[in-house]
């Protein structure tokens, strides 16, 4: 751990060198008057890896870049970013050890992680029982809120209630029939839920829904459900995960479920990273919903984009989850130089109300520690990207679900003692 | 009749894959009772060597046979798994026969370890160390009589070792230098894409048919055929099923076990290999891909009765048409106006998840009446 993170920091500075040259190459912290050390926790192993690692490179990115332009500025003081990177092996109980390790053994003020709704649920109770802070990167079911979380993923309505709406509305489906088909855990399913109470409201019809047991391949029976269900065509709503997704599109495509003979597939789990291993040629003409989407022609995204293939090489390409890792390490340092301190009560409070011109647009932290973010509809092209339809304006989070039957009427504001975690509009 | 063509066609594609990929267990775990959980990682080498076969059927020299590569690589499946399982018996299992915890415990590192070797390896240097593993392995076999049966046969045989070796390196670095793709190692799951010949579907008797799932029950009803075939017919059937049924009385007829072993195992894992193939066509390939199917590889294999084909056979499609009858609740559009209890209970089981709960209650439930499977058969297991 300690000689690679020395390679890191010599890497760090090597692209500093390219970026700034008033560094000398020598001394790693020649200019700064202290370091800080932040915890970054994600799967490097396991299933997840795949994805996750994508997180801690763009993590690492845009500690760098913090780094060469000077680094946190506290108190008059510069500080250095240094990270400790843990592993937590696609074993949710691992990412529990492990925050307790970052938190107790190596005192870091802040740590970046998780993916998986379940991994943050296993670290939840760490962060809360030790008054720690978790900054978690990923667009997720909510239905929580932690006082010691911070969320900078989009919550439902600010990505499954647009495309929903779109889908019903304004999609070559629409009016059409609703089919769900979803991994078989707590995202899909909450998710769904969600969905058919918005169906309902739009007045149209969910005929279907299945969940295919994580690891499972075998999508025979729902494409037989798909075809009774819905023999003329119509929208079905994906959230399957990973690998799933491969043998779902490879076979509904087979079977003739395809965009020309009227079937829409939305995704909500499939950005461009997912876009290039499943295959243009299987999803062209489907649909995916997201706060980022690499091809928003602005200099900040172009630049967000340019940077990482920089980085880590001109194959790499960018998506919403990592665009959110980026986002929550620039809102970590500007909350840290508003507070004026690590500490973090202070920290916490500093960050409600931090603005940032993220790759996507402007994002704002909420009193419910979600962000306020752009909700994009693209249509998915030959090249692998995201042809973008359409965009909403800033849409603002909720941490309870409004159309969900079980957290309809409330909401989460911890900037009021009063109100908390969950208090009736 | 178009709905039960449907449906029947559901349940025999389901079963198909399920029969493949248990196959080459049925033959390892029926007839030679060795628990092999690397059973599924030596489809994931199979599915692998299908991805590999693709990307070198892409270079300019093969381009225009590029729509046979499926076909090829079914064979070179076969080949890379076995080998790769000879080469396991070999070295691990054969110590442990008659000591199933240990092979259990042995066999699941192994799989660790080809899961962790596909991850870290360049696939280019992977398939370079396959080659030179068939090269060592059975180069000595070729050798006239004459060599054979000479004094200094070791140092042919180690100098064979040494040419395997090279070739090996030989072949890793020229596939990695011309195939960009299998140069680097990587923990990222690729693709395997049918050539245009198999993807679509096919009219028959007015229901349409994915060519795919077409070309896995193929490969599968080939697969049973040729090892019926093989076990029925021929001189190594006849001493594999000897030794099956009667270890100690064949060793004394003349019977080498230890090459009736070696082949059983091999044949075993190069049907897994041949899965590999089939399930590459399904959904991608992955280090993870083959744990996904052991669970229910060994179910079918219980299910049918340990060393039984036929047992095999019925059990994985039997699985196969409840998986389908369940998951997709069927009887509902057969009978649509039952009565509503009973259409809401078919109804909580018409998921897949739920469909899978369904048929293992089910199996528990059967084996409780019938523990040593449908066609329960004497062997090596049950004299020990």
């Amino acid at each position: 751990m300690r000689i690679s993170r020395r390679i890191l920091a010599g890497l760090a500075t090597a692209s500093l060198a390219v970026t700034a040259t008033s560094c000398g190459g020598g001394g790693t912290s020649g200019s700064f008057d202290d370091t800080v050390t932040v915890g970054i926790l994600h799967s490097l192993s396991g299933t997840m890896a795949i994805s996750e690692s994508t997180l801690v490179d763009t993590e690492k990115m845009a500690i760098e870049e913090i780094n060469a332009a000077g680094g946190v500025k506290v108190d008059g003081k510069s500080y250095k970013i240094e990270y400790i990177v843990e592993d937590g092996a696609s074993d949710w109980p691992t990412f529990a050890e492990k925050s307790k390790k970052l938190i107790d053994q190596d005192g870091v003020p802040v740590v970046f992680g998780g993916w998986t709704s379940a991994s943050r649920k296993a670290m939840l109770p760490v962060y809360e029982s030790k008054d720690a802070f978790l900054y978690y990167p990923i667009q997720y079911e909510a239905q929580e809120c932690s006082n010691n979380i911070f969320y900078t993923g989009a919550t439902p309505n600010q990505q499954s209630e647009p495309a929903t709406d779109f889908m019903y509305k304004r999609s070559p489906a629409a009016g059409g029939d609703f089919f769900l088909v979803g991994s078989d855990y707590v995202f899909p399913r909450t998710s769904n839920t969600i969905t058919k109470a918005q169906v309902k409201q739009l007045g149209g019809k969910v005929v279907g829904e299945d969940y295919l047991p994580l690891g499972n391949t075998e999508v025979a029976p729902i494409i037989s459900k798909i075809k009774k269900a819905l023999p003329e065509g119509g929208i079905i709503i994906n959230t399957l995960n990973g690998d799933q997704n491969v043998a779902f599109f490879k076979q509904i495509q087979d079977a003739g479920i395809t965009p020309s003979s009227g079937y829409y597939v939305m995704n909500y789990s499939i950005a461009e990273e997912e876009i290039s291993t499943i295959g243009p040629e299987f999803l062209e003409g489907h649909y995916g919903a997201w706060n980022y989407m690499m091809s928003i022609d602005t200099p900040a995204s172009k630049k967000f984009a340019k940077s990482f293939k920089k980085r880590w090489g001109a194959d790499r390409v960018v998506a919403d989850p990592q665009e959110s890792a980026y986002n929550m390490v620039y809102l970590w340092k500007q909350a840290v130089e508003d507070a004026g301190t690590f500490d973090d009560n202070a920290v916490r409070k500093a960050l409600v109300g931090q603005k940032f011109d993220a790759p996507q647009g402007p994002v704002e932290v909420m009193p419910n520690h979600h962000l306020s973010q752009t909700v994009r509809i693209g249509e998915i092209n030959a090249e692998g990207g995201f042809t973008i339809l359409e965009e909403t304006g800033v849409v603002l989070p909720q941490a309870w679900n409004q159309k969900h039957p079980s957290s309809k009427g409330f909401a989460c504001d911890w900037t009021d003692p009063s109100k908390g975690e969950k208090y009736k509009l | 009749m178009e709905l039960l063509l449907d449906s029947l066609f559901n349940g025999v594609a389901i079963g198909s894959v399920l029969l493949v990929a248990a196959l080459g267990l049925a033959i390892v775990f029926g007839l030679m009772g060795v628990i092999n959980l690397a059973h599924g990682e030596l489809m994931m080498l199979g599915a692998y060597t299908t991805y590999v076969t693709q990307l070198i059927f892409k270079l300019p020299i093969l381009k225009s046979f590029y729509n046979s590569y499926i076909i090829v690589s079914i064979f070179l499946a076969f080949i890379v798994s076995g080998v790769v399982g000879i080469l396991l018996e070999k070295t691990i299992i054969r110590k442990l026969y008659g000591s199933p915890l240990e092979t259990l415990l042995a066999t699941w590192g192994v799989s660790l370890i080809l899961q962790q070797f596909v991850r870290s390896v360049p696939l280019a240097y992977g398939t370079g160390l396959v080659i030179s593993l068939i090269i060592g392995l059975f180069l000595p076999a070729t050798f006239p009589p004459k060599i054979k049966e000479s004094i200094n046969f070791k140092y042919f045989k180690f100098s064979s070792w040494i040419l395997a070796a090279l070739t090996g390196v030989l072949t890793g670095s020229i596939i990695s230098s011309t195939v960009s793709k299998l140069s680097r190692a990587s923990a990222r799951n690729v693709d395997v894409t049918a050539p245009s010949w198999m993807r679509g579907q096919v009219e028959i008797l007015g229901t349409a048919f994915p060519k795919t799932r077409l070309m896995i029950i193929l490969i599968t009803i080939i697969s049973v055929i040729a090892i019926t075939l093989f076990l029925n017919q021929s001189a190594w059937g006849m001493r594999i099923r000897a030794v099956t049924q009667n270890r100690q009385m064949s060793d004394c007829l003349g019977i080498s076990t230890e090459k009736v072993d070696i082949i059983t195992f091999g044949i075993g894992s190069g049907l897994a290999g041949v899965a590999g193939v089939a399930v590459s066509l399904l959904g991608s390939v992955g280090p993870n891909v083959g744990g996904n199917y052991i669970v229910g590889c060994f179910m079918v294999v219980v299910l049918g009765g340990v060393g039984n084909l036929l047992g095999t056979v019925l059990a994985s499609f039997g699985i196969g048409i409840m998986t389908d009858l369940i998951g997709a609740g069927r009887l509902l559009s057969i009978w649509p106006d039952m009565p509503l209890p009973l259409s809401n209970t078919i109804n909580f089981f018409a998921t897949t998840s739920m469909a899978r709960v369904m048929i293992f209650a089910l199996i528990v439930i059967f084996l409780q009446f019938k523990p040593t499977g449908l066609f329960p058969q004497k062997g090596r297991m049950v004299e020990n």
